[in-house]
């Protein structure tokens, strides 16, 4: 009840006394003020005690939780929902339409626990007759010398898994594995390289790549974020197939040792078949050959079209041509000097059989009839700072950049001088070797109007841009020529009705270890570009040490050999891709004589 | 009044823990549902991979070739040829339509069992 600052009955007490009644008034507000300060005073410790024991309990339960959290054991959320990425920890490799090429499938790996098995002796036997390669007598030692744990099998297919079970030993155990599989086989194998298994534990073992594309892209393929999303290569299983078909065809008929074909998207660079042979099963991946003395093209595991630094012959003439166009020295019709044999210092430069082009040849025809001594006098006009530039613009001085843990290792051999007789056999093809995916990527820019591209073996979105080698109009009558060397120089076999197949051939003969050149022993390429008033294709074909024999003599040039294996590569593949043959011009002679 | 009160809240008490009890083991049962059910997607997961790898294995370009050759008596399949394009003049303009027939008023005679070939 609120008391009145000046309460009657003591004011008139006051008054009658003769005091004044104010004292009254300011003693009641003074114990007014001191009533409310200690009800303040009272709440605000009030809120403090709260905020307090809010502080502490909100403290003590994260210290707590913490406290909990560090001493229990780890556990995975129970209701959050599956994702592929626990299924997969592997992701797949599927060709450019969603093909499978590289796929995990469940298995089981054996291992034994020898100290609870029951009969050790009688188990290794069983073993051995489940698995023939298991030798009993080495097995059984293992199961009997105390040791508790052996591992018996990487992986088990399940008719091998269901013969394990009936042996009945308590001590066989089955771990889960994650095995990589290769469901083409041989297809497309120097590409997919091969995985195995990284580190093992008993419920689970870690797939790595070994080599190709496995490996080179093995980060990408583990990497959990990805969420097992399946990385799509620019290759198409189809057109990989018949080109592998073929080549394996034109590889028996012409005795090869070996043969590599790149079918490139000119304009993108993206590589849609890449084969190389012989070849072997990712599957069941050869172990390398460790004998010194053999070369490394002996082995299956070699990627010819990657690794194969060869020295790719007359292919290489189109860029001293190219560039002595572009830099507006000569043009398509220009007379060159073509007299052989031309002697140079110490060296006579021939041509191919002794022959003379000369004493003047067109640039065309330098290229269409694959003169040497024509093509040097170019380069020569070239010089060799600028001849050096333009091959290295094309990508010829670093390992290409494709996606292959073998890429990087194949470095091009370049002279390390380069003095003019250098820029002169360089020019047709001699004495710098490259690979025929550097030889692709070139052509390439011939083809796609004079861009450089980057070969990928992944699938590219979109346009790429790259730096610009070569004019249009450069680009455009190198096309010109080349096509004149199908339709009427040296790759004459090569010509596909329809298709207006351009191409160069090159022959160049194997260097021996011990120094100098083989006689019998060439390797044989034709780069060609397809169809020639359009050009979108690229592709490669490299012969290893193959000789004709159908007619009544051994033909060991690029025309007799890659060039009929690359005609029947673009006859079987160019319908694949939906390129329609371009229909023949009908002859309007007659037409134009009516109207005369 | 207070003694209701404090009766009410008691019996919301007891019908609280009820409930909280009730929805304990109902998550519980969720949860192993849940478990149970991603048990069954991974192994359907599982199952769907090793299909498509079988897939993939009984697609793969050589075996379908030999397939294709095995069988060319039946299918007569054969590598795409450029030859198998065809221009658009290629293609022969429809036929006129034929006027419709009516056959209650337009055909005449017998027909035998044995052209019916019945």
């Amino acid at each position: 009840m609120r008391t009145p600052l000046r309460p009657l009955a003591r004011i008139l007490h006051a008054r009658q006394e003769g005091l004044n009644p104010d004292t009254i008034e300011k003693e009641n507000l003074k114990l007014r003020h001191e009533a409310i300060r200690e009800r303040a005073r009272g709440r605000a410790q009030f809120r403090l005690l709260i905020l307090c024991a809010s502080f502490v309990i909100a403290f003590g339960a994260i210290g707590a939780r913490m406290g909990l959290m560090a001493a229990t054991e780890p556990m995975e959320p129970r209701a959050s929902a599956p994702g592929a990425e626990i299924i997969a920890q592997r992701a797949d490799i599927t060709d450019r339409n969603g093909r499978v090429l590289a796929t995990n499938i469940t298995t089981h790996a054996l291992y034994a626990h020898p100290k609870v098995m029951v009969d050790p002796k009688g188990t290794a036997v069983k073993l051995a007759e489940i698995f023939p390669e298991l030798d009993p007598a080495a097995l059984q030692r293992r199961f009997t010398d105390g040791r508790s744990f052996v591992w018996i099998r990487k992986v088990l297919s399940p008719e091998q898994m269901q013969k394990v079970h009936e042996i009945g030993d308590p001590g066989l155990l089955f771990g889960p594995r994650e095995m990589r599989l290769y469901p083409n086989g041989m297809l497309a194998a120097h590409i997919l390289g091969g995985s195995s298994f990284g580190a093992e534990g008993v419920h689970s073992a870690e797939v790595i790549g070994v080599a190709g594309i496995e490996k080179a892209m093995d980060a990408r393929l583990r990497d959990p974020a990805q969420g097992g999303k399946p990385l799509t290569l620019s290759i198409d299983l189809t057109l990989q197939s018949t080109i592998e078909e073929v080549l394996y065809a034109g590889m028996s008929m012409l005795n090869a040792k070996g043969a590599a074909a790149i079918l490139m998207d000119a304009r993108t660079g993206e590589i849609l078949a890449l084969a190389s042979l012989p070849t072997f099963d990712p599957n069941d991946r050869p172990t390398p050959i460790v004998d010194k003395t053999a070369e490394p093209g002996d082995s299956p595991l070699f990627n010819r079209a990657v690794q194969g630094v060869y020295e790719l012959g007359s292919t290489f003439k189109i860029f001293a041509t190219a560039q002595a166009m572009e830099l507006g020295l000569v043009g398509p019709e220009t007379m060159v000097d073509a007299n052989a044999p031309m002697q140079w210092g110490r060296h006579k430069i021939k041509e191919f059989e002794g022959k003379n082009y000369g004493p003047l040849l067109s640039v065309s025809d330098v290229i269409a009839k694959s003169s040497n001594v024509g093509t040097a006098h170019i380069a020569l006009m070239i010089g060799p700072l600028r001849q050096q530039a333009f091959l290295k613009s094309l990508g010829f001085f670093e390992p290409t950049p494709v996606e292959l843990i073998e890429a990087p290792g194949a470095r091009p051999l370049i002279p390390k001088k380069w003095p003019e007789i250098v820029t002169i056999t360089t020019s047709y093809g001699h004495g710098m070797s490259a690979s025929p995916l550097h030889l692709a990527a070139a052509y390439a820019a011939i083809a796609n109007g004079g861009v450089a591209i980057k070969p990928t073996l992944l699938k590219r979105e979109g346009p790429t841009t790259g730096v610009r080698v070569m004019s249009e109009k450069t680009a455009f009558d190198s096309v010109a020529m080349l096509r004149r060397v199908v339709t009427e120089g040296t790759a004459s076999l090569g010509d596909v009705p329809g298709y207006e197949v351009a191409g160069k051939t090159g022959t160049a003969d194997k260097p021996k270890k011990t120094g100098g050149y083989y006689d019998d022993k060439v390797v044989n390429t034709f780069a060609s570009v397809f169809p020639a008033s359009n050009p979108q294709y690229v592709l490669i074909v490299t012969l290893d040490e193959p000789q004709d024999d159908t007619l009544s003599e051994t033909r060991r040039t690029a025309g007799w050999t890659a060039v009929p294996v690359a005609s029947e590569i673009i006859r079987r593949v160019a319908p694949l891709m939906g390129l329609r043959p371009k229909l023949e011009p009908v002859a309007v002679d007659a037409v134009t004589a009516a109207s005369n | 009044m207070r003694p209701v009160l404090y009766v009410m809240s008691f019996l919301a008490l007891i019908a609280l823990g009820f409930w909280a009890y009730r929805e304990n083991y109902a998550t519980q049962g969720a949860l192993k549902e849940v478990e149970a059910l991603q048990r069954q997607i991974v192994g359907l997961h599982e199952a769907l991979t090793v299909q498509r790898a079988e897939w993939a294995y009984l697609n793969r370009p050589d075996r379908l070739r030999d397939l294709a050759t095995a069988n060319f008596d039946r299918l007569g399949l054969l590598p795409m040829e450029p030859s198998q394009f065809g221009a658009a003049a290629q293609v022969a303009y429809p036929r006129a339509k034929l006027p419709d027939v009516s056959f209650t008023e337009d055909v005449q005679g017998t027909i035998t069992t044995d052209a019916e070939g019945l």
